[in-house]
């Protein structure tokens, strides 16, 4: 494998062609935020917190080092000014759409962001895009996928359809970074997330159904009075008799 | 001849182009009627029917012919109509006038006064197409021969030496000879971006991977703009021709011309055009006996703004959903299908034929230091001669706009020009005389985009245009980019709140801060612009966002939140017309007797501003009159 040589923060490093430049920054122990990037999916570059800078410093341009990949005598700096008070507008804009997401909060927080200066809204998804590639590219079900665009973008099933190809796994949820700490897996039976209290159960109100499979359920779809649904495919049965 | 069977060699392409030109008798006279999307809204489709029936009709038609053409540009005054080889030049032409041009000024070579154009800066009657000032000081190439084709007739485009170019570098140049023509003349993008033709054409000419394919943006969705809409309709066999001569550049056998269904006119101009060709043996295997072999087909663009960018074009290319994606890789290095692709803009491939007709040298002679040739601009907005022009590249501003466009409506004052498109900038006053080229634009804090220039007077608030603009921006983004998406939509939020009197100075700042995070933080062309409306009128119209702000005033007396309607107790006379015609029964008031506006009902309409004959309602804003 042929080897590459560039510059990371002012520290020389190799890493095999092919490497992404936040592949490289990782593996000298650069660690770089992201959302939207995951082992054994595809790149994407959606989230716009791995943004980089790459090149001499009155010429740099920017670019999210997921979809970069690392090139001969590339100079990359991956904590410049410009680049933090672009990440920390980044993480303001979603934390004021997507209040609920500890991942989000803990991000926002580690970069010093102490206020929000837009009006909150309770969006939840912030369209990374990761649960329609874990669908795609490692469950082979491609039961999801974006819609519209601008404001109407959103991730659904074919025409709002139920899904024919969906097997439930539930992978979409456990990559979401918006939904997945409040999904934490087996909690007593008994117990809620905490979090999930504050969400509205959305998929119920697109689909008229619950679509959240991976037990024990997130919790956005349980009643107030803490009244469980019953178990998923005991639900999806009753509602297509009816 | 017949062009129903290939031309199977140059030598054979030469005879025909000679009997054609043999044929046609420059001296006898045509009539042409320009036919292109703005005329035929203003009725040209039934005033060539007329000329038609009338020619026919005084059984004319061995003498005189009629021509319906592609767009002459001067969109404002059609349908326009010019006698050829005379030159005479009528606009607005009614069916009614007919008759009368065709005695008078085909039959006799008499001009016909009334219908002549008047200029109304000098007041003068123009006979001639080339003395009316808005041709006068444009200087055209791409546009040139617009107003003599039939957009139709392969034969028209091959008796202007259609053709010749590609026959030309299929007998006598290398692909490497073509690409060091295209470099030498400086030819950049005219898609937007600027990038020098030549050196995109040799990446993609290096790379080992086949096949190669070449594609021609014809996704205009800029509000305003019609270049390459014009160019398609008026004269598409340039654009095949161009198109070709790239292919045999770069080594590519099949390309695409990928264009708005919204443009019926230009798909049908184009389709007709490439059957044409191939049923002529100008575009299929073999082409003009050389071996080489290259085909073209058209893909329609669904109308998403986004699919402009060439790496969005290529997924709607591939028939997935229309989204950027991060280059490196270029196109020409990785494109469509994984596979070496050109994208060029449909006035860079128009271009192409000409600059191996009259050679680099020529090319690069025209325009400033950095940017060559000429460029097309759509001049819309408030400006006296709106349509297209084309200028050499380094003209100011100000020529544009005054000398050309005739300067602004009503002897209003002029306030800004955006420039590029909705993710363009404004140029304010002060920067009249910067001249038009790529580097010059960019440094003003806007962009060159692909050619769109909106003219705006004193009567235009620039708050409300930014936030005109970022809506644009904001329902077109195509949302991949979290910067992108949430930030146009903020920054439209904030706009909103300004332009209702909400907005704050802390706001201001705010806004400020995400315009410049929205275009650092993005990953194409779309979002890292989609700041721009903001920022420049940030950067040249601050005061009038503090106006809004601390005085709760709009200058121009456009955001309804901040205005009032008043009427001059001096000027009313009572004559109940806004009264009348006010939709919220707002106005009060007994005849002859001077007349109120109730706020409170008032929804702000205008209507009574306009219905008003003594001019007695104005706007008021913040205390003080408005313009």
């Amino acid at each position: 494998m042929k080897r590459i040589s560039l510059t990371i923060n002012g520290l020389p490093v190799q890493v095999d062609k092919g490497t992404t430049v936040l592949e490289a920054a990782r593996l000298y122990g650069v660690e770089i935020p992201t959302l939207c990037s995951m082992e054994g999916l595809s790149d994407y570059g959606a989230c716009r917190l791995c943004i980089v800078e790459i090149g001499p410093i009155h010429r740099a341009k920017i670019v999210s080092s997921c979809t970069t990949r690392c090139e001969e005598g590339m100079v990359v700096r991956t904590h410049s000014r410009r680049v933090l008070d672009a990440r920390k507008m980044v993480l303001e804009l979603m934390v004021a759409s997507t209040p609920g997401s500890k991942t989000i909060q803990d991000l926002a927080a580690a970069h010093g962001l102490t206020q929000v200066r837009f009006r909150r809204e309770a969006e939840d998804c912030i369209l990374c895009g990761l649960c329609v590639r874990m669908c795609e590219e490692q469950m082979m079900a491609s039961a999801i996928g974006f819609v519209g665009r601008g404001p109407d973008r959103a991730i659904t099933t074919p025409f709002d359809e139920l899904s024919d190809v969906c097997r439930h796994c539930g992978g979409c949820m456990w990559v979401c970074p918006a939904c997945m700490l409040r999904c934490m897996g087996p909690n007593a039976e008994t117990t809620l997330c905490s979090g999930c209290l504050n969400f509205s159960p959305s998929c119920v109100e697109v689909y008229d159904h619950t679509q959240c499979w991976m037990p024990p359920l997130c919790g956005t779809c349980v009643r107030p009075e803490g009244d469980y649904l019953p178990a998923a495919g005991h639900v999806m049965n009753e509602k297509t008799k009816s | 001849v017949s062009l129903e069977n290939r031309i199977g060699s140059l030598k054979e392409l030469e005879e025909v182009r000679g009997v054609l030109v043999d044929r046609s008798d420059p001296d006898r006279p045509v009539i042409t009627i320009c036919t292109g999307t703005g005329c035929v809204a203003s009725g040209a489709e039934t005033v060539a029917e007329s000329f038609r029936k009338a020619v026919e009709e005084l059984q004319l038609g061995e003498k005189v012919e009629v021509k319906g053409t592609g767009c002459h540009g001067f969109c404002e005054m059609g349908p326009l109509v010019t006698i050829r080889p005379s030159g005479y030049f009528y606009p607005k032409v009614k069916t009614g006038d007919v008759h009368k041009i065709i005695e008078r000024t085909v039959l006799n070579g008499e001009p016909i006064e009334e219908l002549l154009y008047t200029d109304p800066m000098s007041e003068q009657r123009i006979e001639k197409e080339e003395e009316v000032p808005f041709y006068k000081h444009q200087h055209r190439i791409v546009l040139a021969e617009n107003g003599f084709l039939d957009p139709t007739d392969l034969e028209d485009y091959l008796q202007i030496g259609g053709y010749k170019a590609l026959a030309y570098t299929l007998e006598w140049m290398s692909p490497d000879g073509v690409i060091g023509f295209i470099t030498d003349s400086g030819l950049r993008g005219r898609g937007g971006a600027g990038f020098l033709t030549g050196q995109k054409w040799a990446v993609c000419r290096s790379q080992p991977k086949e096949p190669k394919y070449i594609v021609c943006n014809a996704d205009e969705g800029d509000p305003g703009a019609y270049m390459d809409r014009s160019i398609l309709e008026g004269n598409p066999h340039r654009v095949v021709e161009g198109m070709c001569i790239g292919a045999f550049a770069i080594g590519a056998s099949q390309g695409f011309v990928y264009v708005r269904h919204e443009y019926p006119l230009a798909v049908k101009r184009i389709t007709k055009a490439i059957e044409d060709a191939r049923r002529a043996g100008f575009l299929g295997e073999n082409i003009l006996g050389t071996g080489f072999s290259f085909d073209l087909k058209i893909v329609r663009g669904a109308g998403a703004f986004v699919c402009g960018e060439e790496t969005a074009l290529i997924a709607s290319l591939e028939g997935r959903k229309g989204e950027p994606r991060q280059r490196p890789p270029f196109p020409a290095e990785s494109g469509y299908r994984n596979r070496p692709t050109i994208i060029n803009n449909v006035e860079t491939w128009a271009n192409v034929p000409h600059i191996i007709n009259n050679g680099p040298e020529w090319y690069a002679s025209m325009g400033s230091e950095k940017s060559k040739g000429s460029k097309i601009f759509s001049l819309v907005g408030k400006v006296n001669n709106t349509g297209l022009v084309e200028v050499p590249m380094g003209m100011s501003v100000r020529q544009v706009i005054f000398d050309i466009g005739g300067g602004i409506p009503k002897g209003k004052a002029f306030k800004a020009v955006q420039t590029g498109g909705p993710a363009g900038g404004c140029l304010p006053a002060g920067l009249l005389d910067l001249p038009i080229d790529f580097e010059a634009l960019t440094s003003a804090g806007t962009i060159m985009g692909s050619g769109g220039l909106i003219v705006m007077d004193e009567s235009t608030c620039m708050v409300d245009i930014a936030r005109y603009f970022t809506k644009f921006l904001e329902e077109e983004s195509c949302g991949k980019c979290y910067s992108c998406r949430k930030g146009t939509q903020r920054m439209r939020e904030i706009l909103d709140d300004i332009c209702e009197g909400r907005g704050t100075m802390e706001q201001l700042d705010l806004l400020e801060e995400l315009g410049q995070t929205v275009n650092l933080a993005s990953m194409c062309g779309f979002g890292q612009n989609a700041g721009n409306p903001v920022l420049s009128t940030l950067r040249y119209f601050r005061e009038e966002y503090e106006a809004h702000i601390k005085e709760h005033r709009c200058p121009a007396g456009v955001c309804s939140a901040l205005i009032r309607y008043e009427i001059t107790e001096a000027l009313c006379d009572g004559c109940a017309a806004c009264a009348k015609l006010c939709p919220s029964d707002a106005i009060s008031g007994e005849k002859n007797h001077l007349h109120i506006i109730n706020d409170e009902l008032c929804v702000k309409c205008g209507t009574c501003l306009d219905v008003c004959a003594k001019d007695a309602v104005i706007v008021v804003s913040g205390g003080g009159e408005e313009a």
